[in-house]
């Protein structure tokens, strides 16, 4: 069904502007949802400066950033999505959004390796595995239990948003938005780049930044 | 129809008997279970919460009266512990979070700001639909046993309990997003959908503690969710995130717990406050002495709350400069509700004041509010709190502010918007009486725990020493008068919704915009467009009227002075 306006509103634009609204305002509560994973990490870190260290070593800077690179890249696929969208060239649009969704893919892939990675290294949320009977700071253990729920937590929020833009991709082909309405795929692709900017932050706390020698 | 009259008399009023409302639009079950109105969402929340009342005020009268001996009296150690429990998770996130906002906030905001629905209907259904499972999921975890950490889930017990801790946590997880969804709709709704001549400054009071109630909502109820989860997955798979065994520190659950917990009890209290700001000036007949302090407090008290929650922590292990400025943030909050407190009651001066039932309940609430917040100052303060801390004083505390605040000012709301939900006007007779039970009855209760919790009783405890058995009587007893009263209450107004006398569309002879729409109102909230010239509290002129079809103002009857 094309893009209407709803009967409590009195035209599109009023709409779109309430449809925005709510968005950002859910990007806040995302946001919070979040920030209680990284008070945790802030508070352990603090306390085990030296077993978080030996976690972030552990992990592979290099797959990291790979995934940073696909994150960006689907972020400005996305955004030229919105905008060929807004030209009306709804063709360009789905094929941009279809690359946008390719790379979440990409990204959950490369995830999904690491993952494995780690559990044949014997590394288990919890502190649980043999990895730890070699390193059994107690803030390894934690590092990689806030590993396992965080990036976790992230990449249930990549699904999320692939299915979303999955459902816009449907909607930019069946001619349901357009030029005249964009506002729903613009909307999505703000969520998207939530999930993007989360990864941001993850990127460092669990590949960059290294960890205070033992004392 | 009696008042004990001073200035507003209900005008009886002859109903058109064709006129379609919201009510009489549909009558099968389906136009109830899938409506996008928001005011038959608002009847189906008031519904559900009024259900998760009574089964959280069953538990407390066990739980009083199993405290009527020392020893055991009806119920043994472990299911006290779980009931006491569950007391407090159907009455916190059941009940007292959901009450006002998702019940009276749902069915007035669109109409106190003329517009036709709030701004996503469906994603408000969703969010009924998600308490729903919400509630199934407690009540599930009920079944299997129920939770026995404290409604809190204090780590690192909360991780090794016998009991159902999961499905508890994850039930209160889904109710969780109701809320925000619930917020997030407000917040929106309050910005997009005002209608012609209703500016920030001209909203009704209610409105104004919506909209700060939903940030709240927005910003905290995340932070719960989060940390419920990792209690479950403590619980479920013992990783250990907040237990010491396994390297986590039970102190930062307690961090993450109060940040939200704190400012959720201003989720309950900031519409409490809305209601008790819009019931002042209607029954006195008068604009409240400051709209913009009544209105700019309650976004102080939205922001300040975020800056308390380690008063909850002082003998935690805190450090003595935190500890002195969260109690120092705690007490601003003191600061602006006081400012609501002087506002209320200066709106009274030179009004003329009518006492009817929403009056009785503002009485209420302002004892018990100013009461519950001078104990709350009290147990901000360190040296104090080490003395209080978890024992009947801040049992009794919370309940004087939080419960005693919420619930006279639900109650405030169900008899001052009766008419305009159902179309008919409450026995006033009864509603008095029953108010002034309830009043008595709640006093009872928890004004002898201020004095066990001096005294050196703590919460939580099933035994106790004998030398209390005393004041526990008297709170028992008081606990059963506070049930009947409520009971009694529930009883006259089911009968009132079918045969109470019609309303008209503003018994109160009020400003506010809500009442400019026929009682009960029509499905898209007024019958033409409406356009508020008046200021909602300018009683200098006399009513407009309703409006008609058309978009013309009936003057009503002029009640008499
Ligand atoms: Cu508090």
């Amino acid at each position: 069904m094309p893009e209407q306006v709803a009967e409590q509103f009195e035209d599109l634009e009023k709409q779109a502007h309430a449809a925005r609204l709510g968005m950002w305002v859910f990007l806040g509560s995302e946001v919070l949802f979040f920030s209680g994973l990284f008070a945790l990490y802030t508070g352990y870190r603090t306390e085990h400066p030296y077993g978080f260290g030996v976690g972030v070593e552990h992990n592979t800077i290099a797959w990291g950033s790979v995934n940073t690179g696909v994150l960006l890249v689907s972020s400005y696929t996305v955004a030229m999505a919105v905008h060929m969208l807004r030209r009306g060239r709804n063709t360009a649009s789905a094929l941009l959004l279809g690359a946008t969704i390719f790379l979440g893919l990409v990204f959950l892939g490369i995830k999904t390796g690491e993952y494995l990675k780690h559990f044949s290294d014997g590394i288990y949320p919890g502190g649980w595995g043999h990895f730890f009977e070699e390193h059994g700071d107690p803030g390894t253990k934690m590092f990689f239990t806030l590993y396992y729920c965080m990036t976790g937590l992230h990449a249930i929020h990549v699904f999320a948003g692939m299915c979303v833009l999955s459902l816009l991709l449907w909607k930019v082909l069946r001619r349901d938005i357009g030029a005249w309405a964009p506002h729903p795929l613009a909307i999505g692709a703000v969520y998207w780049h939530l999930v993007d900017m989360i990864w941001i932050f993850l990127w460092p706390l669990f590949y960059l930044i290294p960890g205070a020698s033992q004392s | 129809m009696t008042t004990i009259d001073v200035g507003v008399v209900p005008v009886p009023h002859r109903e058109a008997p064709s006129r379609e409302t919201y009510l009489n639009v549909a009558y099968t079950v389906k136009s109830w279970a899938l409506t996008t109105d928001h005011k038959r969402i608002g009847i189906l929340y008031l519904v559900t919460t009024t259900f998760a009342l009574l089964l959280g005020g069953v538990f407390a009268l066990v739980l009083r009266t199993e405290h009527l001996t020392p020893d055991q009296t009806i119920i043994d150690a472990y299911t006290y512990n779980r009931m006491f429990t569950m007391h407090g998770i159907v009455m916190v996130w059941l009940f007292m979070i959901p009450s006002i906002p998702t019940a009276f906030g749902n069915f007035l905001l669109p109409m106190m700001i003329g517009a036709k629905d709030v701004a996503f209907p469906r994603l408000n259904l969703a969010s009924y639909y998600i308490y729903v499972a919400g509630v199934v999921w407690v009540i599930v975890a009920l079944w299997m046993g129920g939770a026995d950490t404290g409604w809190t889930f204090y780590a690192p017990y909360s991780a090794h309990s016998p009991s159902a801790v999961v499905p508890t946590v994850f039930g209160i997880f889904i109710l969780g997003w109701s809320t925000i969804i619930t917020g997030v709709n407000f917040i929106v709704t309050t910005h997009t959908m005002r209608a012609k001549g209703v500016t920030w400054f001209r909203m009704p009071l209610f409105v104004w503690a919506m909209y700060g109630v939903s940030i709240i909502q927005t910003l905290a109820t995340p932070v719960l969710a989060i940390s419920l989860l990792i209690v479950g997955i403590d619980h479920w798979f013992d990783w250990g995130l907040f237990d010491p065994h396994r390297g986590g520190d039970p102190v930062l659950y307690q961090h993450l717990f109060w940040f939200y917990s704190h400012p959720a009890v201003y989720i309950m209290i900031l519409p409490a406050m809305g209601v008790i700001s819009e019931v002042v000036p209607t029954f006195s007949h008068k604009n409240p002495a400051s709209y913009k302090a009544i209105a700019y407090s309650t976004l102080g008290i939205a922001f300040v709350g975020f800056g308390t929650w380690g008063h909850h922590m002082f003998v935690a292990g805190i450090s003595l400069f935190d500890a002195a400025a969260f109690g120092v943030l705690s007490m601003l909050v003191a600061i602006f509700s006081a400012i609501k407190v002087f506002t209320w009651v200066l709106t009274m001066r030179r009004g003329s004041v009518a006492v009817a039932t929403p009056m009785i309940y503002f009485f209420a609430f302002l004892f018990l509010f100013v009461f519950g917040g001078m104990t709350g100052v009290a147990v901000a303060t360190q040296s104090l709190d080490v003395h209080w801390h978890d024992t009947y004083f801040v049992v009794a505390h919370f309940h004087f502010i939080m419960v005693g605040g919420t619930l006279t000012a639900w109650l405030a709301a169900l008899h001052y918007w009766f008419p305009k939900i159902t179309g008919r006007m409450y026995p006033e007779r009864w509603g008095i009486v029953a108010g002034t039970i309830v009043f008595a009855g709640f006093f009872m209760t928890f004004f002898p725990q201020f004095l066990l919790g001096n005294g050196g009783m703590a919460r939580r405890y099933y035994y106790y020493d004998p030398v209390y058995q005393p004041l526990h009587v008297v709170s028992t007893v008081g606990a059963w008068l506070l049930g009947a009263a409520m009971l009694l209450t529930l009883c006259y107004l089911l009968v009132a919704c079918f045969t109470g006398p019609p309303a008209g569309a503003n018994p109160w002879d009020s400003r506010s915009y809500e009442w400019y729409t026929p009682s009960p109102p029509p499905k898209h909230n007024f019958p033409a467009e409406p356009v508020f010239e008046l200021d909602p509290y300018d009683y200098t002129v006399p009513f407009p009227g309703e409006l008609k079809a058309g978009g013309e103002q009936a003057p009503q009857e002029a009640p008499h002075a």
